[in-house]
């Protein structure tokens, strides 16, 4: 059979596996739902926050999908189409590629057409290099998790800062990265400041969100606060990067 | 009615059933591939491909692994780790899940919450995926089109601009040092960047940890 990196079989095979991490997702949110159901939480808090959740996926989701187009250049549509709806992302993904292309005498983004050998290579290299997490998970998530339980039940001030610093902690790394080509002013550039600019704008965006929010007491406001302050700072970008670069 | 600890073990059970299947199929496509275009691996590539990407992702994995399941809860872990893009989508949605729900992390609300906004954003990336590669054909101009390349390409400033609004406002004792730490960090050491953010989260985790310790100890947080 001659081989192509978009042949009609290789969407076939990813769209069984994609179908299946679909399935995953429905049977959590199914379990998850009828769990709180039974323990009595209010469902039509949950039905907004399930609502939230969409809203705001919606455009990092479509980022995803430019990676997808970003990587089909090299390696046709079904391969990216399945490594970035299961654990993968572009960052990831074009380094595993890269290095498997460059391990082929291949360069990355200059590939025409692939073999099927080649092509295979490069779907091994990508998949056993991101498999990590989901067998670590199966076998430390009990222990972690009951771990978190038991600082609970001990001493629950102290859990829940636990809880807050793990998330600021995390928060905290990426917000110094908003600021890791800021020297760049010094040479003259000012697209260093492009992203802090914009999460400046985001910032503000969602400040004024919850102040409103809190004003008024319509609750709506703060529940759409988050991705109507991502769009806000992703539309800010534009403009931004047109004045900076 | 089962007990919290007995609907977690539910889940881990499940979750494990569910995470191994994932597994196996994964693997199962350049098996297939392979097998249905009659080629092997090429030896060569494949062992020089996994030696220059494999230990990185490896150690990164594990690091991901232990830093993010305390903060993603059990279902959400097991979701979050197959389906993928943890820092950018699945654990800022959980996040704001959880603050809008206003329950605790650690309480089985906070497990429920984050595990359904995680299950939302799954579905909903997986299905706007989906409708990409439909229609890739004529989204491609318009998705990549200069004027819109910014927006995208500053994703995560504005995504932790917001988020970082909500909770360092909330909780600034422990979150001065930590803030300072890494802005001075990623300012001074020119290594560090969008490359590399992944393996300075749990850094900053650990430090705003003992930060949060000392404070608690000494009576500060009340």
């Amino acid at each position: 059979m001659e081989f192509s990196a978009n042949a009609p079989v290789l969407f076939v095979l990813a769209g069984i596996i994609i179908a299946a991490v679909l399935a995953q997702s429905v049977f959590f949110l199914v379990k998850a739902w009828r769990r709180a159901r039974e323990i009595g939480m209010d469902m039509g808090r949950l039905k907004k926050t399930a609502r939230t959740a969409a809203i705001f996926t919606i455009a990092p989701a479509v980022a995803i999908v430019i990676s997808v187009m970003t990587l089909s250049k090299d390696l046709g549509v079904a391969l990216p189409w399945l490594r970035l709806s299961v654990v993968g992302s572009l960052s990831y993904e074009t380094v595993a590629a890269t290095n498997a292309e460059s391990a082929m005498g291949l360069v990355f983004g200059r590939v025409t057409a692939l073999t099927a050998g080649q092509y295979v290579t490069i779907a091994w290299v990508m998949t056993i290099s991101i498999l990590v997490g989901i067998w670590l998970v199966p076998l430390i998530s009990r222990r972690i998790l009951n771990g978190m339980i038991t600082l609970e039940n001990r001493d629950r001030k102290w859990a829940e800062t636990f809880s807050n610093a793990l998330f600021i902690g995390m928060i905290a790394a990426f917000l110094g990265y908003v600021f890791c080509d800021v020297s760049t002013v010094f040479e003259g550039s000012a697209a260093g400041l492009i992203p802090v600019c914009v999460m400046l704008v985001s910032a503000v965006v969602m400040a004024l969100a919850g102040l409103a929010a809190g004003k008024t007491k319509k609750r709506w406001i703060s529940d759409y606060a988050l991705p109507v302050s991502l769009v806000a700072g992703m539309i800010a970008a534009i403009q931004i990067t047109a004045w900076l670069n | 009615m089962k007990d919290y600890r007995g609907y977690m073990d539910s889940v881990h059970r499940s979750g494990t059933v569910w995470n191994l299947s994932v597994m196996v199929l994964m693997l199962l496509f350049p098996l297939s591939v392979g097998i249905i275009y009659g080629v092997v691996p090429d030896g060569h590539g494949l062992l020089m491909g996994l030696v220059a990407t494999m230990p990185m992702y490896w150690a990164v994995g594990v690091i991901e692994t232990v830093t993010y399941v305390p903060m993603l809860g059990a279902g959400g872990s097991y979701l979050s780790f197959v389906t993928g893009n943890i820092s950018n989508l699945k654990l800022p949605c959980a996040l704001n899940a959880l603050e809008q729900a206003e329950v605790r992390a650690n309480s089985e609300e906070g497990e429920l919450v984050s595990t359904i906004a995680i299950a939302v954003s799954s579905i909903v990336t997986t299905l706007i995926i989906v409708l990409g590669v439909i229609l890739i054909v004529p989204l491609t101009p318009i998705l990549e089109a200069p004027v819109l390349a910014p927006a995208f390409a500053q994703l995560l400033p504005a995504l932790f601009g917001a988020l970082g609004v909500v909770f360092i406002s909330k909780q600034w004792k422990i979150a001065v040092a930590p803030v300072i730490l890494m802005l001075v960090l990623f300012i001074a050491v020119p290594a560090l960047n969008a490359g590399t953010v992944g393996i300075m989260v749990p850094v900053s985790v650990l430090f705003t940890l003992a930060v949060s310790r000392i404070l608690y100890k000494k009576g500060l947080l009340n």
